[in-house]
């Protein structure tokens, strides 16, 4: 075994592990910290709340997104919300019992301390995005408002609109704003890192491609931070934005760096259906709308009758049937099953079948459509834009969709992978939500990394490292950069007939198809038999034209593909090699007589980090034991 | 005057000049149309009001001054605007739509400019009476009997219908312009609000028809002979 | 349907540019904008062309990168963004001239993209609140009224598109800087560096080459965020107050 997966967890009781570790942590005094660069490449929740934090305590940031401006990155497309234990609603929550959910959510495949962690830290993010100007929802005392979301039985979720994501990121960009001003952060958009350079085995500098001169360049660092998203546009139809890409995590990893599940994938029930071949992209209806909507079809097989005209007896509210006790509310992966299966069964509406009905009737009857519109109000428009219907008339059409990862770049409770000085953050990283992520919790694990948990631990790796910060000059970076420009090249030669993007939607296809909702040893053999063939059609027959030293959009994508490419057989592999179901990993041969996920323990505790081998080598598995000391596994019910 | 070249040096600063000589300039407007409207009650009343004006040499000479510049810093901070605007935009759009603007908001420059040209020669017209020879006393050769006679020289110079025509047009670009400009006035001093800004342009266009209206009546009343 | 488009080409910021035409066929209604783009790139891509450059990312509205001025419109006949904008809003057979977003102060890149951060600068300049992390009291300590909250959230809506600009004869980013300007001003957390804020951030405006507002109101019916004009009129307000404040 070449490489070695330390957790690096604190001893002591769950509850004092953070204060405990923030304690022993090595600090560096102001003075210093202006000695160390830092590099972030990514700028959504993690990546600008990183690089405003570590900038504000004086460290030479320097940052890197590859959209137009830092404010554009994916985290400003979530709708719902952001979890956070204040039991500002008198009904039960406490820090314990967030962590609870959220491993339970997670279906026991997470790691207790750095759960508990974001459970403890979700309070703060709340004060300080308050501090920043991030106007959530008030109640008319002026009080913080909430409201409940899936997995959970308490309301704990704090939102802005229908657009936390977006208030969030925005609080998080004024703070990196506040930054560049100072002269501690220095910011580039439109700036794509395509390799990390190490030094002696440690992460020491990036190499980037601006995206519109196509100049290649190193940058050197004492450490490199990565908070580069996920990969849920492997699938390539998710509700990723267009642009979202696992190049910058995968290169690390072909570079040494462990990933860890990637195979776990959520879907979310709550997505608009995909309406013909031409989509490009797949968008997501905010899990809060079913804190107000009921979820149905009609109970029976191939009922064409407008909704309006089915009555209530000739509907099955499936989720509220299966699921008393959490009805509409239930977890993401338990609602994207269901739905599933009901059209599995030939129940589906709309096109295709491939729909299930999310109905407002009755909360507009109960509340009032103003009351609706005030919650909801540009999801509704949203939906009226896109499909052409009128969600207060008639119930609003939905079916899952990939969503997000909870794979990502393994790291150690210091949040830093296995290479030395790469600190990986947010969705990128795997650590905080099992199998399976719950509503409103991407969004505080983002900030919690970056505001909260960073600015602590990277002074572990740092400290000792004062005065090792190499140049550019050093051989490793005119290798990688060598490198890099090779690998352009070779797409501009390939000179094929087939664009990228058509690569890229059948492999999405084939991910859907074998690794998607469901997976079974037979669909996910296959895919493994088809991946490589596909991938070395791209490799003949790419048609990448144009040439590298100008804006090339081709070529952004031919890398992002490439990668793609790779991955997905990487994924295919964790997801035959973890036979069980978990959460948002559903394998078919593993399921109770009632159709839910069903776990092996004894010999599925763990964590699967693969190791890079080289190209069309198999990667290694190794495993990082999830040990429980404070919860006990149980059968994950929402009955 | 650091607080008017602090003004000055901004673009929202200039915006505020333009709004507030702006308002300086309908404030004498409204009042240059009380004292004209003051034609109907007969040359008795109007000139002895001219008179008036003229007995008060300091007061007038002040709001002259004010009213001058006023006028020059409106017209001067708006050009540098229109410039720098200009300048903003330098390559237009091959197709090029409008969604909400109005008409008279498109053509502020050119009814501005055409009220320039106009209010010069108005004073030339009737204030420094440099372009009709009957605008005299009888004494100096003219038809009016006293330097204040007013009323006569009105009724004088509007029943050429080419002057009272051209006269009609101006206050009617004048209108057009305050049509506009009210409303932006209120939007410059950030008074308009979601609920104001449905009848702030509503009651700005009314304004401006009033004026105009009253304006115009004069020249209308003489050419119509109503009155003589 | 099957459409003609005119599309602005133009290899980089020093070459030449003009429109081009194409012809798109068999677009399905259902497309978003966008997808009709990308279905146009697949076309020229087959012919052994460069597809058009364009900027996108989300694709759901909210992330503020999509552009393109359609028919002269900003974001086009959309009611929000392009990205947002489907194909039945056009009648089969018709000419659409598609435009990058013009202004000065936004450079153009290739094609249909442009440079937008100017925006990014402006904001750097003092859209922000200082809070240092780990200062912050209790989210409940200050209340704050639901219709000032509310009044914030309305502003703070703006996804920074630029489409304001685009649309405004002037170039002007007024509704931009207004929009950041009232969200911070309408929070009690915002007090503090008020003044500062839209000094700094008016300066930085006007540094840009953004021409001002003439009261035209396009920014308003084009903005996808609806974002409304009384964000202008506060940030008049706002800017000659604390002008004021600081020349006594």
């Amino acid at each position: 075994m070449s490489i070695h997966l330390d957790p690096k967890i604190p001893a002591g009781p769950l509850e004092q592990k953070w204060e405990r570790h923030k304690f022993e942590s090595k600090l560096i005094n102001p003075a210093n910290r202006r000695k160390f660069e830092v590099i972030v490449v990514g700028t959504g929740l993690a990546g600008a709340s990183a690089a405003a934090t570590l900038g504000e305590l004086g460290y030479k940031v320097t940052a890197f997104c590859f959209q137009d401006s830092p404010r554009r990155a994916h985290s400003i497309a979530a709708q719902g919300g952001i979890n956070a234990a204040k039991n500002y609603q008198n009904d039960g929550d406490s820090v314990h019992r967030l962590f609870y959910d959220t491993i339970k959510g997670g279906d026991f495949r997470s790691r207790e301390a750095n759960v508990h962690r974001l459970a403890e830290v979700s309070v703060s993010i709340i004060d300080h995005c308050v501090a920043l100007g991030v106007p959530f929802a008030r109640e008319y005392g002026g009080l913080l408002d909430n409201r409940s979301f899936g997995g959970a039985q308490v309301s704990r979720t704090f939102y802005a609109r229908g657009q936390t994501g977006q208030q969030l990121l925005l609080g998080a960009y004024s703070a990196l704003n506040r930054q560049i001003a100072a002269g501690t952060v220095e910011m580039h958009s439109r700036k794509e890192m395509l390799d990390v350079v190490l030094v002696d085995g440690h992460a020491k500098g990036i190499i980037t491609r601006d995206l519109t001169t196509g100049e290649i360049k190193s940058w050197a660092a004492d450490c490199v931070i990565m908070a580069t998203g996920g990969y849920g546009n492997v699938f390539y139809l998710s509700t990723n934005a267009k642009g979202c890409n696992v190049t910058a995590t995968y290169r690390a990893h072909k570079r040494g760096a462990a990933f860890a599940n990637p195979c776990y994938t959520q879907i979310h029930p709550t997505c608009i259906p995909v309406a013909g071949d031409h989509q490009s992209k797949l968008t997501l209806m905010s899990e809060s709308l079913r804190n107000d909507g009921r979820v149905w079809v009609p109970k029976k097989k191939g009922d064409t009758r407008p909704a309006a005209q089915i009555p209530d007896a000739e509907r099955d509210y499936y989720l509220e049937r299966k699921y008393p006790s959490f009805g509409n509310l239930a977890p993401r992966d338990i609602s994207s099953r269901s739905a599933k299966e009901v059209c599995d069964e030939g129940r589906g509406v709309g096109p295709g079948g491939l729909g299930v009905y999310l109905d407002f009737a009755d909360s507009i009857k109960r509340v009032g459509e103003d009351k609706i519109r005030e919650r909801y109000g540009n999801l509704f428009e949203m939906y009226h834009q896109i499909t052409g219907e009128n969600a207060y008339q008639m119930p609003m059409r939905i079916f899952p969709a990939v969503h997000y990862t909870m794979g990502g770049l393994w790291v150690d409770y210091n949040l830093m992978s296995n290479i030395p000085g790469l600190f990986v953050l947010g969705e990128a990283n795997f650590s905080d939500h099992g199998a399976n992520r719950l509503g409103a919790s991407a969004l505080m694990q983002g900030l919690a990394d970056g505001y909260f948990v960073i600015p602590y631990t990277i002074g572990n790796y740092l400290a000792p490292e004062v005065g090792k910060r190499p140049t550019t000059d050093h051989p490793a970076f005119k290798q990688t950069e060598a490198d890099v420009r090779a690998q352009i090249q070779k797409f501009l030669s390939i000179k094929g007939k087939r664009s990228v993007e058509s690569f890229h939607r059948e492999l999405g296809l084939l991910m859907w198809d074998y690794c998607g909702m469901a997976r079974s040893e037979k669909s996910l053999t296959r895919a493994l038999n088809r991946i490589p063939a596909l991938r070395q059609e791209f490799w003949e027959n790419a048609n990448v034209p144009g040439e590298n030293e100008s804006l090339n959009v081709s070529l952004e994508r031919a890398g992002r593909v490439a990668d793609f490419l790779e991955f997905g057989e990487l994924m295919c592999r964790d997801a035959l090699a973890r036979n069980e179901s978990c959460g948002g990993h559903f394998r078919e041969e593993h399921q109770t007589p009632d159709g839910e996920a069903l776990r092996n323990d004894d010999d599925f505790a763990h964590v699967a980090a693969w190791e890079y081998q080289g190209p069309n080598t198999p990667p290694i598995r190794h495993t990082e034991p999830l040990v429980y000391e404070n919860v006990k596994l149980a059968t994950r019910s929402y009955k | 005057m650091n607080l008017l070249f602090k003004f000055w040096s901004s673009s929202i600063g200039k915006k505020w000049l333009v709004a507030l000589t702006g308002l300086a300039l309908l404030g004498f407007v409204a009042a240059h149309l009380i004292g004209n409207l003051q034609m109907f009650a007969g040359a008795a009343k109007i000139n002895a009001y001219a008179e008036f004006l003229h007995a008060n040499e300091k007061p007038l000479w002040v709001a002259r001054i004010g009213l001058i510049g006023a006028f020059l810093l409106h017209i001067a901070a708006t050009l540098s605007l229109v410039r720098a605007n200009r300048a903003a935009r330098p390559e237009s759009y091959a197709l090029n739509r409008r969604v909400q603007s109005t008409f008279a908001n498109r053509t502020m420059a050119l009814s501005g400019l055409t009220v320039l040209a106009f209010v010069v020669f108005h004073l030339l017209h009737y204030t420094f009476r440099t372009t009709d020879p009957r605008f005299k006393t009888i004494a100096e050769g003219g038809l009016l009997e006293t330097s204040f006679d007013v009323y006569h020289m009105v009724l004088l110079g509007f029943q050429n219908p080419l002057i009272s025509g051209f006269y009609i047009l101006s206050v009617g670009l004048l209108a057009l312009h305050l049509s506009h400009g009210i409303s932006s006035v209120v939007q410059t001093f950030g008074l308009k609000s979601k609920k104001s800004g449905l009848w702030i342009p509503k009651a700005g266009g009314v304004i401006s028809l009033a004026i105009f209206a009253g304006y115009a009546s004069i020249p209308a009343a003489i050419l119509l002979g109503l009155l003589k | 349907m099957n459409l003609h488009l005119k599309v602005w080409r133009q290899k980089n910021s020093k070459a030449q540019g003009s429109l081009v035409s194409y012809e798109a066929r068999n677009i399905p209604e259902d497309c978003s904008f966008l997808e009709m783009l990308d279905l146009v790139n697949e076309d020229l891509l087959a012919k052994g062309e460069e597809p058009i450059a364009f900027d996108h990312d989300c694709r759901e509205g909210i992330c503020g990168m999509c552009s393109l001025t359609i028919n002269g419109i900003p974001h086009g006949p959309s009611e929000t963004t392009t990205c947002q904008l489907y194909m039945r809003k056009f009648k089969d057979g018709e000419t659409i001239y598609i435009e990058p977003f013009r202004a000065g102060a936004f450079p153009l890149l290739r094609d249909l993209a442009v440079n937008r951060s100017a925006l990014d600068r402006i904001q750097q300049a003092g859209g922000f609140i200082s809070a240092h992390v780990g200062s912050a009291p209790d989210g409940n300590a200050i209340l704050v009224p639901k219709t000032e909250a509310d009044h914030a959230m309305e502003a703070a809506a703006c996804i920074g598109c630029g489409a304001c600009v685009a649309a405004c004869p002037n170039a002007s980013a007024m509704l931009f800087v207004g929009a950041k300007v009232t969200h911070l001003g309408s929070l009690p957390q915002g007090q503090p560096e008020r003044n500062r804020r839209v000094l700094a951030m008016v300066r930085r405006m006007d540094h840009e080459g953004f021409g001002n507002c003439s009261n035209y109101l396009e920014c308003e019916a084009v903005c996808p965020a609806e974002i409304p004009a009384t964000a202008i009129g506060q940030l008049n307000r706002d800017y000659a107050k604390a002008l004021t404040l600081e020349s006594l």
